[in-house]
Protein backbone atom coordinates (compact mmCIF):
# COMPACT_ATOMS: atom_id res chain seq x y z
CA UNK A 1 0.00 0.00 0.00
CA UNK A 2 1.33 3.45 -0.98
CA UNK A 3 1.68 6.22 1.82
CA UNK A 4 0.00 8.93 -0.14
CA UNK A 5 1.14 12.54 0.32
CA UNK A 6 -0.82 14.78 0.89
CA UNK A 7 -2.03 17.97 2.97
CA UNK A 8 -3.49 15.55 5.66
CA UNK A 9 -0.13 13.38 6.07
CA UNK A 10 1.45 16.40 6.56
CA UNK A 11 -0.87 17.88 9.34
CA UNK A 12 0.02 14.41 11.06
CA UNK A 13 3.43 14.24 10.70
CA UNK A 14 3.32 18.01 11.76
CA UNK A 15 1.62 16.79 14.92
CA UNK A 16 3.72 14.09 15.40
CA UNK A 17 6.48 16.33 15.86
CA UNK A 18 4.46 18.82 18.27
CA UNK A 19 3.92 15.86 20.48
CA UNK A 20 7.27 14.51 20.25
CA UNK A 21 8.44 17.85 21.42
CA UNK A 22 6.35 18.74 23.80
CA UNK A 23 6.72 15.10 25.57
CA UNK A 24 10.09 15.41 25.56
CA UNK A 25 9.90 19.15 27.53
CA UNK A 26 7.69 17.48 29.72
CA UNK A 27 9.85 14.73 30.26
CA UNK A 28 12.99 16.67 31.18
CA UNK A 29 10.73 19.33 33.12
CA UNK A 30 13.02 19.50 35.82
CA UNK A 31 15.44 21.08 33.28
CA UNK A 32 13.49 23.29 31.20
CA UNK A 33 10.45 24.22 33.34
CA UNK A 34 11.78 24.87 36.95
CA UNK A 35 15.02 26.24 36.09
CA UNK A 36 13.43 29.68 35.07
CA UNK A 37 11.04 29.93 37.43
CA UNK A 38 13.40 29.64 40.41
CA UNK A 39 15.64 32.03 38.42
CA UNK A 40 13.10 34.57 37.86
CA UNK A 41 11.86 33.96 41.39
CA UNK A 42 15.55 35.45 42.84
CA UNK A 43 15.27 38.28 40.47
CA UNK A 44 12.27 39.46 41.53
CA UNK A 45 12.95 38.93 45.76
CA UNK A 46 16.72 40.65 44.99
CA UNK A 47 16.18 43.43 42.19
CA UNK A 48 12.11 43.90 42.83
CA UNK A 49 12.24 43.57 46.72
CA UNK A 50 15.14 44.46 47.93
CA UNK A 51 16.82 47.05 45.52
CA UNK A 52 13.67 48.38 43.87
CA UNK A 53 12.37 49.45 46.98
CA UNK A 54 15.31 52.20 46.73
CA UNK A 55 15.38 52.55 43.38
CA UNK A 56 11.60 53.40 43.62
CA UNK A 57 10.15 54.46 40.20
CA UNK A 58 11.66 53.61 36.60
CA UNK A 59 9.50 55.46 33.60
CA UNK A 60 6.71 56.83 36.45
CA UNK A 61 6.08 53.29 37.67
CA UNK A 62 6.78 51.17 39.99
CA UNK A 63 10.09 49.25 40.02
CA UNK A 64 8.84 46.02 40.71
CA UNK A 65 6.56 46.19 38.45
CA UNK A 66 8.66 47.37 35.13
CA UNK A 67 10.90 45.25 35.35
CA UNK A 68 8.25 42.51 34.86
CA UNK A 69 7.82 42.49 31.08
CA UNK A 70 11.47 42.28 30.54
CA UNK A 71 12.17 39.43 32.76
CA UNK A 72 9.07 37.48 31.29
CA UNK A 73 10.93 38.48 27.72
CA UNK A 74 14.09 37.17 28.93
CA UNK A 75 12.66 34.29 29.80
CA UNK A 76 10.68 33.59 26.51
CA UNK A 77 13.53 34.68 24.66
CA UNK A 78 16.32 31.99 26.38
CA UNK A 79 13.85 29.08 26.69
CA UNK A 80 12.57 29.14 22.88
CA UNK A 81 15.94 29.86 21.60
CA UNK A 82 17.43 26.89 23.96
CA UNK A 83 14.66 24.47 23.59
CA UNK A 84 14.93 24.10 19.77
CA UNK A 85 19.30 24.19 19.96
CA UNK A 86 19.01 21.33 22.74
CA UNK A 87 16.18 19.59 20.81
CA UNK A 88 17.52 19.75 17.26
CA UNK A 89 21.19 19.46 17.87
CA UNK A 90 20.25 16.49 20.49
CA UNK A 91 18.61 14.97 17.38
CA UNK A 92 21.56 15.92 15.11
CA UNK A 93 24.22 14.33 17.51
CA UNK A 94 21.83 11.15 18.07
CA UNK A 95 21.24 11.21 15.04
CA UNK A 96 17.47 10.52 15.32
CA UNK A 97 17.00 13.74 13.08
CA UNK A 98 17.30 11.14 10.70
CA UNK A 99 14.08 9.42 11.22
CA UNK A 100 12.97 12.72 9.91
CA UNK A 101 15.15 13.15 6.96
CA UNK A 102 14.21 9.93 4.90
CA UNK A 103 10.47 10.79 5.68
CA UNK A 104 8.50 12.49 2.82
CA UNK A 105 8.03 15.73 5.03
CA UNK A 106 8.95 18.42 3.56
CA UNK A 107 11.69 20.77 5.68
CA UNK A 108 8.91 23.37 5.93
CA UNK A 109 6.85 21.17 8.57
CA UNK A 110 9.87 20.17 10.28
CA UNK A 111 10.88 23.35 10.95
CA UNK A 112 7.27 24.52 11.66
CA UNK A 113 7.01 21.53 14.31
CA UNK A 114 10.79 22.33 15.95
CA UNK A 115 9.57 25.74 15.56
CA UNK A 116 5.99 24.95 17.40
CA UNK A 117 7.46 23.02 20.38
CA UNK A 118 9.72 25.98 21.14
CA UNK A 119 7.13 27.94 21.41
CA UNK A 120 5.34 25.72 23.60
CA UNK A 121 7.81 25.71 25.83
CA UNK A 122 9.13 29.54 25.79
CA UNK A 123 5.66 30.46 26.54
CA UNK A 124 4.77 27.82 29.05
CA UNK A 125 7.56 29.26 31.00
CA UNK A 126 6.01 32.81 30.33
CA UNK A 127 3.39 32.03 32.31
CA UNK A 128 5.02 30.56 34.36
CA UNK A 129 7.38 33.70 35.04
CA UNK A 130 4.27 35.82 34.78
CA UNK A 131 2.19 33.84 37.87
CA UNK A 132 5.60 34.06 39.68
CA UNK A 133 5.15 37.81 38.87
CA UNK A 134 1.87 38.45 39.91
CA UNK A 135 2.69 36.82 43.47
CA UNK A 136 5.02 39.63 43.69
CA UNK A 137 3.84 42.50 42.31
CA UNK A 138 0.36 41.66 41.51
CA UNK A 139 -1.21 41.31 37.44
CA UNK A 140 -1.62 43.77 35.21
CA UNK A 141 -1.85 43.97 31.77
CA UNK A 142 -2.83 46.80 29.64
CA UNK A 143 -3.25 45.62 26.23
CA UNK A 144 -3.55 41.57 25.98
CA UNK A 145 -3.61 41.48 22.22
CA UNK A 146 -0.26 43.54 21.71
CA UNK A 147 1.58 41.11 24.59
CA UNK A 148 0.26 37.80 23.70
CA UNK A 149 1.55 38.68 19.36
CA UNK A 150 4.87 40.28 20.48
CA UNK A 151 5.47 37.13 22.99
CA UNK A 152 4.59 34.57 20.23
CA UNK A 153 6.46 36.86 17.45
CA UNK A 154 9.49 37.10 19.43
CA UNK A 155 9.76 33.69 20.78
CA UNK A 156 9.29 32.59 16.70
CA UNK A 157 12.41 34.79 16.15
CA UNK A 158 14.56 33.05 18.43
CA UNK A 159 13.57 29.73 17.84
CA UNK A 160 14.69 30.24 14.14
CA UNK A 161 17.56 32.06 15.54
CA UNK A 162 18.18 28.71 17.96
CA UNK A 163 17.53 26.50 14.45
CA UNK A 164 20.33 28.07 12.57
CA UNK A 165 22.55 28.16 15.56
CA UNK A 166 21.73 24.34 15.49
CA UNK A 167 22.07 23.50 11.99
CA UNK A 168 26.12 25.20 12.73
CA UNK A 169 26.44 22.93 15.66
CA UNK A 170 29.26 20.27 15.73
CA UNK A 171 28.96 19.99 19.52
CA UNK A 172 27.31 20.92 22.10
CA UNK A 173 29.73 23.84 23.10
CA UNK A 174 28.59 25.11 19.79
CA UNK A 175 24.60 25.50 21.05
CA UNK A 176 25.98 27.44 24.39
CA UNK A 177 28.46 30.31 23.01
CA UNK A 178 25.58 32.25 22.11
CA UNK A 179 22.90 32.59 24.36
CA UNK A 180 25.94 33.19 27.17
CA UNK A 181 27.97 35.85 24.94
CA UNK A 182 25.43 37.41 22.69
CA UNK A 183 21.86 36.80 23.65
CA UNK A 184 21.93 37.24 27.30
CA UNK A 185 23.99 40.84 27.11
CA UNK A 186 21.82 41.99 24.55
CA UNK A 187 18.55 41.51 26.82
CA UNK A 188 20.46 42.65 30.01
CA UNK A 189 21.50 45.74 27.72
CA UNK A 190 17.95 45.95 26.07
CA UNK A 191 15.86 47.62 28.94
CA UNK A 192 15.02 45.26 30.45
CA UNK A 193 16.10 46.72 34.43
CA UNK A 194 16.10 49.82 33.13
CA UNK A 195 14.39 53.06 30.87
CA UNK A 196 16.68 53.64 28.24
CA UNK A 197 16.56 57.49 28.38
CA UNK A 198 18.38 57.00 31.46
CA UNK A 199 21.56 56.08 29.34
CA UNK A 200 24.06 58.69 28.61
CA UNK A 201 23.61 59.75 24.85
CA UNK A 202 25.92 58.14 22.98
CA UNK A 203 25.21 54.99 24.56
CA UNK A 204 21.68 55.57 24.04
CA UNK A 205 22.05 55.49 20.75
CA UNK A 206 23.86 52.28 20.59
CA UNK A 207 21.05 50.78 23.32
CA UNK A 208 18.75 51.75 20.72
CA UNK A 209 20.33 49.55 17.55
CA UNK A 210 19.38 46.50 19.74
CA UNK A 211 16.57 44.71 18.74
CA UNK A 212 15.71 43.00 22.24
CA UNK A 213 15.21 46.56 23.16
CA UNK A 214 12.19 47.09 20.93
CA UNK A 215 10.76 43.67 21.84
CA UNK A 216 10.89 44.15 25.68
CA UNK A 217 9.43 47.90 25.61
CA UNK A 218 7.02 46.16 22.98
CA UNK A 219 6.12 43.92 25.96
CA UNK A 220 6.42 46.66 28.42
CA UNK A 221 3.75 48.17 26.56
CA UNK A 222 1.43 45.61 26.47
CA UNK A 223 1.91 44.91 30.02
CA UNK A 224 2.19 48.76 31.31
CA UNK A 225 1.11 50.68 28.82
CA UNK A 226 4.56 52.73 28.73
CA UNK A 227 7.48 52.50 25.89
CA UNK A 228 10.81 53.78 25.45
CA UNK A 229 10.42 52.98 21.24
CA UNK A 230 7.73 53.23 18.71
CA UNK A 231 5.48 50.38 18.96
CA UNK A 232 4.95 50.11 14.92
CA UNK A 233 8.84 50.27 14.60
CA UNK A 234 8.99 47.08 17.18
CA UNK A 235 6.56 44.82 15.15
CA UNK A 236 8.28 45.95 11.86
CA UNK A 237 11.44 45.03 13.40
CA UNK A 238 10.17 41.72 14.76
CA UNK A 239 8.40 40.48 11.76
CA UNK A 240 11.13 41.64 9.78
CA UNK A 241 13.53 39.05 11.64
CA UNK A 242 11.22 36.38 11.75
CA UNK A 243 10.91 36.98 8.16
CA UNK A 244 14.65 36.65 7.71
CA UNK A 245 15.54 34.13 9.90
CA UNK A 246 12.65 32.09 8.82
CA UNK A 247 13.69 32.07 5.32
CA UNK A 248 17.31 31.47 5.87
CA UNK A 249 16.47 28.19 8.51
CA UNK A 250 14.03 26.88 6.12
CA UNK A 251 17.05 27.10 3.20
CA UNK A 252 19.37 25.44 5.22
CA UNK A 253 17.04 22.70 5.92
CA UNK A 254 16.28 22.46 2.11
CA UNK A 255 20.15 22.49 1.51
CA UNK A 256 20.49 20.14 4.06
CA UNK A 257 23.63 21.81 5.65
CA UNK A 258 25.29 19.81 8.42
CA UNK A 259 22.42 17.17 7.93
CA UNK A 260 22.79 15.40 4.75
CA UNK A 261 26.08 14.56 3.35
CA UNK B 1 8.49 -1.59 -13.26
CA UNK B 2 11.81 -1.44 -11.12
CA UNK B 3 11.70 -1.03 -7.33
CA UNK B 4 15.14 1.04 -7.70
CA UNK B 5 16.79 2.77 -10.70
CA UNK B 6 20.36 3.77 -10.16
CA UNK B 7 21.97 5.58 -13.09
CA UNK B 8 25.29 6.62 -13.53
CA UNK B 9 25.39 7.79 -9.89
CA UNK B 10 28.63 9.47 -8.61
CA UNK B 11 29.36 10.72 -5.43
CA UNK B 12 32.37 12.56 -3.54
CA UNK B 13 32.34 13.56 -0.13
CA UNK B 14 33.54 17.26 0.76
CA UNK B 15 36.90 15.18 2.34
CA UNK B 16 37.49 14.01 -1.64
CA UNK B 17 36.45 11.01 -1.01
CA UNK B 18 35.05 9.13 -4.22
CA UNK B 19 32.94 7.03 -2.47
CA UNK B 20 31.14 5.99 -6.06
CA UNK B 21 32.15 6.36 -9.11
CA UNK B 22 29.18 5.98 -11.29
CA UNK B 23 27.25 3.00 -10.47
CA UNK B 24 24.13 1.86 -12.51
CA UNK B 25 22.22 -0.50 -10.81
CA UNK B 26 18.36 -2.11 -11.00
CA UNK B 27 16.25 -4.17 -8.74
CA UNK B 28 13.29 -5.35 -9.90
CA UNK B 29 9.63 -5.15 -8.12
CA UNK B 30 9.06 -7.52 -5.70
CA UNK B 31 12.98 -9.07 -5.95
CA UNK B 32 14.83 -9.97 -3.12
CA UNK B 33 18.17 -8.21 -3.82
CA UNK B 34 21.85 -7.98 -1.81
CA UNK B 35 24.49 -5.38 -2.15
CA UNK B 36 27.96 -7.20 -1.16
CA UNK B 37 30.70 -5.50 -0.80
CA UNK B 38 33.93 -5.23 1.13
CA UNK B 39 34.16 -2.21 4.21
CA UNK B 40 34.33 1.01 2.73
CA UNK B 41 33.13 -0.24 -1.04
CA UNK B 42 30.05 2.11 -0.93
CA UNK B 43 26.73 -0.04 -0.03
CA UNK B 44 26.18 2.75 2.92
CA UNK B 45 26.47 5.66 0.59
CA UNK B 46 24.64 4.08 -2.07
CA UNK B 47 21.85 3.72 0.44
CA UNK B 48 22.26 6.85 1.93
CA UNK B 49 21.55 8.51 -1.49
CA UNK B 50 18.44 6.40 -2.48
CA UNK B 51 16.91 7.41 1.07
CA UNK B 52 17.79 10.80 0.72
CA UNK B 53 20.33 11.38 3.67
CA UNK B 54 23.09 11.84 1.21
CA UNK B 55 23.45 14.16 -1.65
CA UNK B 56 24.53 12.89 -4.87
CA UNK B 57 27.41 14.24 -6.71
CA UNK B 58 26.01 13.56 -10.13
CA UNK B 59 23.40 10.80 -11.88
CA UNK B 60 20.18 9.60 -10.48
CA UNK B 61 17.67 7.47 -7.95
CA UNK B 62 14.39 6.45 -9.02
CA UNK B 63 12.22 4.75 -6.56
CA UNK B 64 9.12 2.38 -8.15
CA UNK B 65 10.05 5.44 -11.18
CA UNK B 66 9.85 8.50 -8.83
CA UNK B 67 13.17 10.73 -8.70
CA UNK B 68 14.68 10.74 -5.37
CA UNK B 69 16.10 13.92 -6.71
CA UNK B 70 13.37 15.31 -8.08
CA UNK B 71 10.25 14.79 -6.00
CA UNK B 72 11.92 13.83 -3.01
CA UNK B 73 8.81 13.40 -0.64
CA UNK B 74 6.98 10.76 -3.06
CA UNK B 75 9.63 8.56 -3.61
CA UNK B 76 10.15 8.64 0.16
CA UNK B 77 6.93 7.47 1.23
CA UNK B 78 7.82 4.30 -0.95
CA UNK B 79 10.93 2.89 1.24
CA UNK B 80 11.24 1.68 4.80
CA UNK B 81 15.22 2.25 5.95
CA UNK B 82 16.62 -0.09 8.58
CA UNK B 83 20.08 1.90 8.63
CA UNK B 84 23.71 0.38 9.29
CA UNK B 85 24.23 2.52 12.76
CA UNK B 86 21.22 2.62 15.92
CA UNK B 87 19.83 6.16 15.32
CA UNK B 88 16.55 5.80 17.15
CA UNK B 89 16.36 8.74 20.14
CA UNK B 90 18.01 5.99 23.22
CA UNK B 91 15.71 8.18 25.13
CA UNK B 92 12.21 7.26 23.78
CA UNK B 93 10.54 4.06 24.37
CA UNK B 94 10.50 1.58 21.79
CA UNK B 95 6.56 2.14 20.82
CA UNK B 96 7.20 5.76 20.70
CA UNK B 97 9.63 6.21 18.53
CA UNK B 98 7.56 3.14 16.15
CA UNK B 99 4.74 5.56 16.71
CA UNK B 100 6.11 8.60 15.84
CA UNK B 101 8.04 7.44 12.93
CA UNK B 102 4.50 6.32 11.50
CA UNK B 103 3.49 9.92 11.74
CA UNK B 104 5.94 11.04 9.48
CA UNK B 105 4.27 8.78 7.04
CA UNK B 106 0.67 10.59 7.30
CA UNK B 107 -0.24 7.05 9.23
CA UNK B 108 -2.79 8.46 12.00
CA UNK B 109 -1.88 7.94 15.34
CA UNK B 110 -4.44 5.31 16.14
CA UNK B 111 -3.30 3.09 13.16
CA UNK B 112 -0.27 3.45 14.20
CA UNK B 113 -0.78 2.50 17.62
CA UNK B 114 -2.15 -0.99 16.16
CA UNK B 115 0.71 -1.33 13.81
CA UNK B 116 3.28 -0.96 16.37
CA UNK B 117 1.97 -3.28 18.26
CA UNK B 118 1.11 -5.79 15.42
CA UNK B 119 5.40 -5.70 14.34
CA UNK B 120 6.66 -5.07 17.67
CA UNK B 121 5.05 -8.78 19.18
CA UNK B 122 6.58 -9.67 15.58
CA UNK B 123 9.40 -9.19 16.11
CA UNK B 124 9.44 -10.21 19.90
CA UNK B 125 9.77 -6.73 21.49
CA UNK B 126 6.13 -6.37 22.62
CA UNK B 127 7.81 -7.13 26.37
CA UNK B 128 10.33 -4.14 26.10
CA UNK B 129 7.94 -1.53 24.24
CA UNK B 130 7.30 0.66 27.19
CA UNK B 131 10.81 0.69 28.69
CA UNK B 132 13.65 2.84 28.13
CA UNK B 133 14.87 1.87 24.65
CA UNK B 134 18.70 2.48 25.53
CA UNK B 135 18.62 -0.22 27.66
CA UNK B 136 17.67 -3.05 24.54
CA UNK B 137 20.32 -5.18 23.79
CA UNK B 138 22.27 -4.67 20.35
CA UNK B 139 19.84 -7.39 18.52
CA UNK B 140 17.29 -6.29 20.18
CA UNK B 141 18.28 -2.53 18.83
CA UNK B 142 18.25 -3.50 15.25
CA UNK B 143 15.00 -5.09 15.43
CA UNK B 144 13.37 -2.61 16.41
CA UNK B 145 14.89 -0.05 13.69
CA UNK B 146 13.08 -2.92 11.58
CA UNK B 147 9.49 -2.39 13.09
CA UNK B 148 10.25 1.41 12.86
CA UNK B 149 11.27 1.18 9.12
CA UNK B 150 8.18 -1.37 8.72
CA UNK B 151 5.08 1.02 10.23
CA UNK B 152 4.48 2.62 7.15
CA UNK B 153 4.20 -0.60 5.35
CA UNK B 154 6.91 0.89 2.52
CA UNK B 155 7.09 -1.06 -1.05
CA UNK B 156 10.80 -1.14 -0.59
CA UNK B 157 12.36 -1.87 2.48
CA UNK B 158 16.52 -1.42 2.12
CA UNK B 159 18.49 -2.98 5.72
CA UNK B 160 22.27 -1.97 6.13
CA UNK B 161 24.11 -4.97 7.42
CA UNK B 162 20.66 -5.83 9.20
CA UNK B 163 22.32 -9.16 11.19
CA UNK B 164 25.83 -7.95 11.93
CA UNK B 165 26.73 -8.35 15.37
CA UNK B 166 23.42 -10.75 15.39
CA UNK B 167 23.60 -14.08 17.18
CA UNK B 168 22.97 -17.18 14.38
CA UNK B 169 19.09 -17.89 16.32
CA UNK B 170 18.22 -14.37 16.18
CA UNK B 171 19.64 -13.63 12.82
CA UNK B 172 17.41 -16.40 11.65
CA UNK B 173 14.18 -15.28 12.98
CA UNK B 174 15.16 -11.90 11.28
CA UNK B 175 15.70 -13.86 7.99
CA UNK B 176 12.84 -15.73 8.09
CA UNK B 177 10.54 -12.44 9.05
CA UNK B 178 12.32 -10.37 6.20
CA UNK B 179 11.75 -13.16 3.96
CA UNK B 180 7.55 -13.02 5.10
CA UNK B 181 7.91 -8.97 4.26
CA UNK B 182 9.14 -10.02 0.82
CA UNK B 183 6.85 -13.00 0.05
CA UNK B 184 3.97 -10.79 0.66
CA UNK B 185 5.14 -8.39 -2.01
CA UNK B 186 7.42 -5.72 -0.57
CA UNK B 187 10.49 -5.73 -2.52
CA UNK B 188 13.67 -6.26 -0.46
CA UNK B 189 17.58 -4.37 -0.46
CA UNK B 190 19.86 -5.82 1.95
CA UNK B 191 23.76 -4.94 1.67
CA UNK B 192 25.61 -7.94 3.88
CA UNK B 193 29.83 -9.03 4.53
CA UNK B 194 27.90 -12.31 4.40
CA UNK B 195 27.55 -14.92 1.08
CA UNK B 196 26.06 -16.85 3.18
CA UNK B 197 23.19 -14.56 4.33
CA UNK B 198 22.66 -13.41 0.64
CA UNK B 199 22.73 -17.38 -0.55
CA UNK B 200 19.72 -17.82 1.92
CA UNK B 201 17.71 -15.19 1.12
CA UNK B 202 18.08 -13.49 -1.87
CA UNK B 203 17.36 -14.06 -5.73
CA UNK B 204 19.99 -11.11 -7.12
CA UNK B 205 22.86 -9.84 -6.62
CA UNK B 206 25.54 -6.65 -7.09
CA UNK B 207 29.17 -6.91 -5.66
CA UNK B 208 30.04 -3.66 -5.35
CA UNK B 209 34.16 -2.58 -4.48
CA UNK B 210 35.82 0.78 -4.60
CA UNK B 211 32.55 2.36 -5.68
CA UNK B 212 32.13 0.35 -8.72
CA UNK B 213 29.26 -2.29 -9.22
CA UNK B 214 31.90 -5.44 -10.87
CA UNK B 215 28.89 -7.83 -10.55
CA UNK B 216 25.47 -7.99 -10.90
CA UNK B 217 23.55 -11.20 -11.35
CA UNK B 218 21.77 -14.08 -9.87
CA UNK B 219 22.92 -15.60 -6.76
CA UNK B 220 22.93 -18.68 -8.00
CA UNK B 221 25.29 -17.74 -10.70
CA UNK B 222 27.40 -16.51 -8.93
CA UNK B 223 27.74 -19.00 -6.73
CA UNK B 224 28.76 -21.35 -10.09
CA UNK B 225 31.05 -18.53 -10.57
CA UNK B 226 33.21 -19.81 -7.28
CA UNK B 227 36.16 -22.29 -8.94
CA UNK B 228 37.25 -23.40 -5.95
CA UNK B 229 35.33 -24.87 -2.90
CA UNK B 230 36.55 -25.43 0.38
CA UNK B 231 35.75 -27.61 3.00
CA UNK B 232 36.46 -28.63 6.33
CA UNK B 233 37.67 -32.29 7.49
CA UNK B 234 36.92 -33.53 10.91
CA UNK B 235 39.00 -36.42 11.18
CA UNK B 236 38.49 -39.34 14.15
CA UNK B 237 42.41 -38.98 14.93
CA UNK B 238 44.68 -36.66 14.96
CA UNK B 239 47.47 -36.99 12.28
CA UNK B 240 51.15 -35.90 12.09
CA UNK B 241 51.83 -35.48 8.06
CA UNK B 242 49.63 -33.77 5.83
CA UNK B 243 48.45 -36.17 3.10
CA UNK B 244 49.17 -35.12 -0.19
CA UNK B 245 46.68 -35.09 -3.23
CA UNK B 246 47.48 -34.02 -6.65
CA UNK B 247 45.82 -30.47 -7.72
CA UNK B 248 43.80 -30.41 -3.98
CA UNK B 249 45.23 -27.63 -1.62
CA UNK B 250 45.26 -28.89 2.23
CA UNK B 251 46.25 -26.82 5.22
CA UNK B 252 45.95 -27.76 8.77
CA UNK B 253 43.45 -26.39 11.16
CA UNK B 254 44.28 -28.16 14.14
CA UNK B 255 45.86 -31.89 14.71
CA UNK B 256 42.67 -33.26 13.89
CA UNK B 257 40.70 -30.96 11.12
CA UNK B 258 41.70 -30.20 7.62
CA UNK B 259 41.14 -27.80 4.92
CA UNK B 260 40.82 -28.91 1.75
CA UNK B 261 40.57 -26.19 -1.29
CA UNK B 262 39.48 -28.24 -4.44
CA UNK B 263 38.54 -26.68 -7.63
CA UNK B 264 35.27 -27.77 -9.09
CA UNK B 265 36.66 -29.42 -11.88
CA UNK B 266 38.12 -32.27 -9.97
CA UNK B 267 36.53 -34.97 -7.96
CA UNK B 268 35.97 -35.62 -4.58
CA UNK B 269 36.68 -39.27 -4.71
CA UNK B 270 40.33 -38.75 -5.39
CA UNK B 271 40.99 -36.66 -2.11
CA UNK B 272 38.58 -40.08 -0.32
CA UNK B 273 40.64 -42.54 -1.99
CA UNK B 274 44.18 -41.00 -1.09
CA UNK B 275 42.87 -40.28 2.47
CA UNK B 276 41.33 -43.96 2.65
CA UNK B 277 44.85 -45.39 1.69
CA UNK B 278 46.95 -43.21 3.99
CA UNK B 279 44.54 -44.77 7.03
CA UNK B 280 43.07 -41.11 7.45
CA UNK B 281 39.66 -41.31 8.91
CA UNK B 282 37.29 -38.75 7.87
CA UNK B 283 33.62 -38.70 10.36
CA UNK B 284 32.60 -35.28 9.05
CA UNK B 285 32.74 -32.49 6.40
CA UNK B 286 31.57 -29.13 5.89
CA UNK B 287 30.79 -26.41 3.49
CA UNK B 288 33.06 -23.79 4.82
CA UNK B 289 31.00 -20.93 5.26
CA UNK B 290 32.50 -17.86 4.74
CA UNK B 291 33.58 -18.10 0.94
CA UNK B 292 33.07 -14.42 0.32
CA UNK B 293 36.50 -13.21 0.83
CA UNK B 294 37.80 -15.91 -2.42
CA UNK B 295 34.70 -14.41 -4.42
CA UNK B 296 36.47 -10.87 -3.94
CA UNK B 297 39.81 -11.78 -4.55
CA UNK B 298 38.74 -13.45 -7.73
CA UNK B 299 36.07 -10.72 -8.91
CA UNK B 300 38.36 -7.84 -7.74
CA UNK B 301 41.49 -9.68 -9.45
CA UNK B 302 39.83 -10.05 -12.53
CA UNK B 303 38.81 -6.44 -12.43
CA UNK B 304 42.10 -5.58 -11.96
CA UNK B 305 43.17 -7.48 -15.07
CA UNK B 306 41.03 -5.88 -16.99
CA UNK B 307 42.05 -2.01 -15.91
N1 LIG C 1 30.15 11.31 5.61
C1 LIG C 1 31.28 10.94 4.98
N2 LIG C 1 32.24 11.85 4.73
C2 LIG C 1 33.35 11.50 4.10
N3 LIG C 1 33.64 10.26 3.66
C3 LIG C 1 32.73 9.31 3.88
C4 LIG C 1 31.50 9.60 4.55
N4 LIG C 1 30.79 8.45 4.63
C5 LIG C 1 31.53 7.51 4.02
N5 LIG C 1 32.70 8.00 3.58
C6 LIG C 1 33.75 7.28 2.83
O1 LIG C 1 33.16 6.78 1.65
C7 LIG C 1 33.64 5.46 1.38
C8 LIG C 1 32.45 4.51 1.28
O2 LIG C 1 31.87 4.39 2.56
P1 LIG C 1 30.54 3.57 2.84
O3 LIG C 1 30.12 3.85 4.23
O4 LIG C 1 29.57 3.85 1.75
O5 LIG C 1 31.06 2.06 2.72
P2 LIG C 1 30.31 0.68 3.06
O6 LIG C 1 30.37 -0.14 1.84
O7 LIG C 1 28.98 0.95 3.61
O8 LIG C 1 31.27 0.08 4.18
P3 LIG C 1 30.91 -0.83 5.46
O9 LIG C 1 30.76 -2.22 4.98
O10 LIG C 1 32.11 -0.69 6.32
O11 LIG C 1 29.68 -0.28 6.08
C9 LIG C 1 34.61 5.13 2.49
O12 LIG C 1 35.90 5.42 2.03
C10 LIG C 1 34.24 6.08 3.60
O13 LIG C 1 35.36 6.41 4.39
MG1 LIG D 1 28.10 0.60 5.40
Amino acid sequence: MTTEVSAHSYWIGYKTILIKEVTRILRIWPQTLIPPVITMSLYFVIFGSIIGRRVGEMGGIDYMEFIVPGLIMLSVITNSYGNITSSFFGAKFGKHIEELLISPLPPWIILAGYVSGALFRALGVGVLVWLVAGFFSGFFMHNALVTVSILILTAVVFAFGGFINAVYAQKFDDIAIIPTFVLQPMTYLGGVFFSVGLLPGLWEQVAMGNPILYMVNALRYGMLGISDVPLGLAYVMVVGFAFLLGTLSLWLLKRGVGLRA
Amino acid sequence: MDALEVRDLKKVYRNDVVALRGVNLRVEEGDFFALLGPNGAGKSTLIGIVSSLVNATSGEAKVFGISVQKDRSRAMAEIGLVPQEVNFNQFEKPFDIVVNQAGYYGVPRRVARERAERYLKKLSLWDKAFGPSRQLSGGMKRRLMIARAMVHQPNLLILDEPTAGVDIEIRRSMWRFISEINEAGTTVILTTHYLEEAENLCRNVAIIDHGDIIENTSVKTLLGKLQVETFVLDLREPIDTLPEVDGIEIVRRDASTLEASIPKSRSLNRLFRVLEEQGVEVISMRNKANRLEELFMRLVGIDEEAA
